[in-house]
Formats: structure tokens, C-alpha cells, sequence
């Protein structure tokens, strides 16, 4: 028996919106913008609390972050909120300039990220904003695993102070983590102890890997299950602890392979500890219309590829 | 304590003299906007503005001046150094290694004065919107500058911005254009023309207001009238007519010195049309 279990399921974007309803009212200056999204981010309650701080930008994603950025300058902390996307991608370089290499105190806040979108389509699951973001000098990223941890990263960036990146999802999702579980950022939780392999996941992935670790301990495999929230800073320590142990590693995340938790990983293991890498994640190819479940089958991130990838490197020990 | 407009003169002067130098000694940067705009930056920080050199980010209480066109930083820097912000001597390391007068205007380095990165261009605008409206909840009275470029109007992000402005009421925000009618591979209006770049921005919603960005007494009545039409419910917009490379006979009114810096020659024909007024660095 696996001591993480759930009974309900919730989109993590409401914990994001939980939270900054929460934040606002810890902390006047925390202020939101909003791209012509705010019922789909759930900043719903933010903007009927506090009227004067939420700012609605219309489809001009561009303008707020350069908004932000601005606001942040005379001491606000803002958290600008739409579709992963459009919180990256279209906006690449305004964040880099006028938030990442101006140091400003921004916190971008990205729902509907990865496959798990869905029906939308390609256009919007984005599967390349983990590596862009964390290759901006000084950005902070976060990638929580469900409702309650989202929650505790939104309140958490409240008292973080730099840009930082906030990534979460559209699909009602296992709530298995405890709603005061500690949450650091930078920090990974260790959700599972084991000695034959490590499983480093972030965001829906990680309730992927708690199963995929159920799975193997019926085949006599003893995993570790290692919740690698914050991407940037990547927890070296942490990672290399469990990798001295298991002396093998999977990684799992709704992303592309190029640019995500797993580079990451990978890249630390070369350099100080060179394991064997095993990776779940969206292999160099863009998604499509269908629900969460079938897209994540079907591009190989459901919990049986981590079940098939443990297994392989385990052999490779 | 208020500098007689004489005064304002030579600075314009010594400002043009320390942009060419500095351009000259790095051998690049940006001269043709720096010079088009000196009176304009002379104005704002030794008349219009209330600001405190002593620099802090957040400048509660204070006037904001943000640069959307940041290419333009020689002027900026100058004007800075000459307002207290910083040494006149640290313009000497302008674009070297190890300086904190970047080839474009950063933070990074803790230059006093500068809010934001600028150089990508057409993010300046939002930004000090953003700022406006900051000091709008905290209660904050002062205004908040910005200036463009006009090739910069081509790009997207402004016209987002100033839909925005009008939109929220953004009515503490002076905003200008820098109105050259040059950009980098020619004129603008073989470039990308801007049409009528006023009706634009009056059927944005801004209040529009054209003036000469040369002639010191017209640059500050324009801004101080600017400051009148503020606080009615409207952005502000100054069109500010300029003459890229004002003040440097042979850099006049071309693009070709949008990027371009004087030879040895060169500079000396310049310096030999800008007096030495209150003391190079």
C-alpha cells in the first residue's frame, strides 16, 4: 500500500487561484493581471476581493508583462495569469528583458500547461516553457504536483523575492498530497523512500510516478519517488543523494525531453555522478486533440512507460 | 533650487559634446537619436521632473522617467551624470568591460537612474504604464515619463499598450515620441510609414500634442502644458519633432548616424561645433 491516496480530484489551477486569494489578503501589495483568462486561471475570488488590485489586460499578453514589470518597479508584486503558452512563448522576450535581466520581482503564472490541456489542441499545450523559462539567468521555476502543493507554491512565491515562473494545469487531478505537507521552494520532497531506482517527477507527472511505484513493487522493484517541484534551483543535493543510493533514475514530466526536469537531471548526474538516465517525457514531437488520459497514453507519460523505464535502467545498473 | 534656462543651454551643449565623445571613444553606439533628444532629456531632468539623484527604485514621491529606446543611451547616461546620478568620469567606460554603462540601458549593474532594461524595443511604453498605475494605488501624485522612438511605433506591443492606457484611464503618464522620421535602414516613411501618427493615437483615446524637441523654450512649455492635460482622464502624448543629429552639422537629419560612430576626424569637427561649456568628463 502506497501511504499517497485521493479522494477527489481538482485542477490544480484552483490552488493557484486559492492561493493568491489567500496571498492577497496576507499582503497588500501583492496585485494580479489578467489576460482576458481570468475564469480559466481562477482568479475569480482574487478580483472580486480585491477589485482595485487585479488588473484585466485584455488578449495583449505582451503589454502585461511589460505591465508588470513596471508595477514591480515602484514595489508591487504582481502575478500576471493566462494560458502557459501565452505566459512564455509569446512573450519570450519581454519577459527576458523586462523582467528576467531587469531583475524584477514578477511571478508568471501559467494554467493549461502540456498535453493534459487536451481537446484544445497543439496550438496550446505547450511542451517547451520548462526549458525556456529556466534558461533565463535568475528565474526561479516551479512546476507543483497538485491541487494542494500549487496552492502552497503560489502563497509560498508571495515572500520569494526575483522573477519566478509558476507552471500548472487544466484537468481535475489526484489530490494526494496533504494540505499542510512543508513546501520549500528549491527544496524536492521526498514522497517515497526506495533502494533500486529513482523516480524524479514534477507536476501531473508526479502522481503518475506514485503509481508506477505501486506497480514495481509488485515486481520486487523498490522505487523512490522524488516530487522535483522546483526545477530552478534544482535541489543537486537531493538528486545526487537518491542517485548515490538507487545508483539509477527515471524522470517523468509533462514536457518535451529537450529543455525539461529531465535535462536537468541528466546534466547534474553527468557532471558529478554519472548514472544511468531513463526519460518519460513528449519525444521531439507536438501534441493533438484528445482528453488528458488518451494523450498522455499516447505520447508515452502514463504511469506504465515509467513502469518500462525503471525496469530498463534498472538493468543498466 | 530651478537652473535659469541659460544654464539648460550649456548643458545641452556639454551633453552633446559627452555623447559624441563617448560614442567616438568606444567607436559605437547610437549618436543620431542621443543628440536628437538632448534638449528634451535637459528639460526633464533640470526642470521638469522632481527627482532625487540619490536614486531609489521605487522613487515614491518622485517623477519616473522610463526609455523605451534604449539605443539612445548615451544622452540618457549624460543627462544622469550631469544630474548628480553618478561620476561624469564613469561615461569614460560607456560600453568597455566591466562598466556599468551598458551598451543598452540595464539594471543589472545598479546603474543609479536606469528602472528597466531597454533596447528590444517597444517595451517601454507598457512598463511605464505599469508603473503609472502602481503609483496610482499607492496613492502617489507624481507622474510618469516615457519616451519612444518613432520607427518603434511598428511594433506590436505599443499599440497593446496604448489601447490599455486609455482603456484603465492611465491619466499620469506623459508619454512622448521621439519624431525623427528616421530609423535604421532609412526613413521611416519609406521604412514602414507611420500615416497619421496623431489621428492613431487620438483614436487610441491619448491626449496629442505636437512639439519642436530642439528648441529648448518649446520643449519646456510642451511638457509643462503636458502636465496640464494630465490628471483628466486621458494618457498624454507629446509628438516631439526632432532633427536626428542635431547640433553636429554633418550628422543632420540622416539615418545614416542612427548607429554610427565618429572616426578621429570626424569627432574633431564635431567637438569644433560643441562647445566645452561646463566641463568635459
Amino acid at each position: 500500500m502506497t501511504q499517497f491516496s485521493f479522494t477527489e480530484k481538482k485542477d490544480t489551477r484552483s490552488g493557484f487561484g486559492a492561493g493568491l486569494l489567500e496571498l492577497g489578503r496576507q499582503n497588500d501589495q501583492v496585485v494580479g493581471l489578467c489576460a482576458d483568462l481570468t475564469g480559466s486561471l481562477k482568479m475569480d475570488a482574487f478580483k472580486k476581493e480585491f477589485p482595485a488590485r487585479f488588473f484585466q489586460v485584455g488578449i495583449a499578453e505582451a503589454n502585461m508583462i511589460g505591465l508588470a514589470a513596471g508595477m514591480s518597479t515602484v514595489g508591487k508584486i504582481p502575478f500576471t495569469g493566462t494560458f502557459a503558452n501565452f505566459s512564455t512563448g509569446r512573450v519570450y522576450d519581454q519577459i527576458r528583458q523586462s523582467i528576467a535581466y531587469s531583475g524584477k520581482n514578477v511571478k508568471i503564472c501559467a494554467s493549461h500547461a502540456g498535453l493534459t490541456l487536451g481537446e484544445d489542441g497543439a496550438t496550446h499545450q505547450i511542451l517547451e516553457d520548462i526549458g525556456m523559462m529556466k534558461m533565463l539567468p535568475g528565474m526561479t521555476v516551479i512546476v507543483p504536483c497538485d491541487y494542494n502543493q500549487t496552492k502552497a507554491a503560489t502563497i509560498a512565491l508571495g515572500s520569494h523575492v526575483g522573477p519566478a515562473y509558476l507552471r500548472f494545469g487544466r484537468p481535475g487531478w489526484p489530490v494526494f498530497t496533504a494540505s499542510d505537507r512543508p513546501f520549500t521552494i528549491g527544496k524536492a520532497d521526498v514522497m517515497i523512500t526506495g533502494p533500486d531506482v529513482t523516480i524524479f517527477a514534477c507536476g501531473h507527472l508526479v502522481w503518475q510516478a506514485i503509481e508506477a511505484e505501486a506497480a514495481l513493487r509488485e515486481k520486487g522493484i523498490r522505487a523512490e519517488v522524488i516530487n522535483l517541484h522546483t526545477i530552478k534551483p534544482l535541489d543537486v543535493e537531493a538528486i545526487l543523494r537518491s542517485a548515490e543510493k538507487t545508483r539509477c533514475v527515471v524522470t517523468a514530466e509533462e514536457h518535451q525531453i529537450n529543455g525539461g526536469l529531465g535535462d536537468s537531471v541528466a546534466q547534474v548526474l553527468a557532471r558529478f555522478r554519472p548514472t544511468p538516465v531513463e526519460m518519460v517525457a513528449v519525444n521531439d514531437s507536438f501534441g493533438e486533440s484528445g482528453t488528458p488520459a488518451q494523450l498522455l497514453k499516447k505520447y508515452g507519460l502514463s504511469p506504465e512507460n515509467i513502469v518500462e523505464a525503471a525496469i530498463r535502467v534498472t538493468s543498466r545498473k | 533650487m530651478t537652473k535659469p534656462t541659460s544654464d539648460l543651454h550649456k548643458l545641452c551643449t556639454q551633453i552633446r559634446r559627452d555623447i559624441v565623445r563617448m560614442v567616438h571613444s568606444c567607436q559605437s553606439g547610437h549618436p543620431g537619436g542621443s543628440l536628437g533628444c538632448t534638449e528634451f532629456f535637459v528639460a526633464l531632468y533640470f526642470r521638469i521632473m522632481k527627482h532625487d539623484p540619490r536614486f531609489s527604485m521605487a522613487g515614491h514621491g518622485e517623477d519616473l522617467f522610463f526609455l523605451s529606446n534604449g539605443h539612445i543611451s548615451p544622452v540618457f547616461y549624460a543627462t544622469l551624470a550631469r544630474a548628480g546620478y553618478f561620476d561624469v568620469k564613469e561615461l569614460a567606460t560607456f560600453r568597455q568591460i566591466n562598466s556599468r554603462l551598458q551598451g543598452h540601458p540595464a539594471t543589472h549593474e545598479h546603474l543609479p537612474g536606469i528602472r528597466v532594461a531597454s533596447g528590444s524595443l517597444g517595451q517601454g511604453l507598457s512598463v511605464a504604464i505599469g508603473a503609472a498605475q502602481a503609483k496610482k494605488l499607492n496613492q502617489d501624485d507624481r507622474f510618469v515619463y516615457v519616451l519612444m522612438g518613432d520607427g518603434e511605433q511598428q511594433e506590436g506591443q505599443i499599440w497593446e499598450a496604448g489601447m490599455y492606457a486609455a482603456h484603465h484611464r492611465v491619466d499620469n503618464l506623459i508619454a512622448t515620441i521621439d519624431y525623427n522620421g528616421q530609423q535604421i535602414d532609412g526613413p521611416v516613411k519609406e521604412i514602414i510609414d507611420l500615416k497619421n501618427l496623431r489621428a492613431k493615437w487620438e483614436s487610441f483615446g491619448w491626449e496629442v500634442q505636437e512639439f519642436d524637441g530642439n528648441n529648448l523654450d518649446s520643449v519646456i512649455a510642451g511638457l509643462e502644458r503636458a502636465k496640464t492635460l494630465a490628471g483628466k482622464g486621458k494618457p498624454v502624448l507629446n509628438l516631439m519633432t526632432t532633427v536626428m543629429g542635431q547640433g553636429v552639422d554633418y550628422m543632420m537629419g540622416s539615418h545614416k548616424w542612427h548607429g554610427v560612430a565618429p572616426n578621429d576626424e570626424e569627432l574633431k569637427k564635431a567637438l569644433a561645433q560643441l562647445e566645452e561649456t561646463v566641463g568635459d568628463y
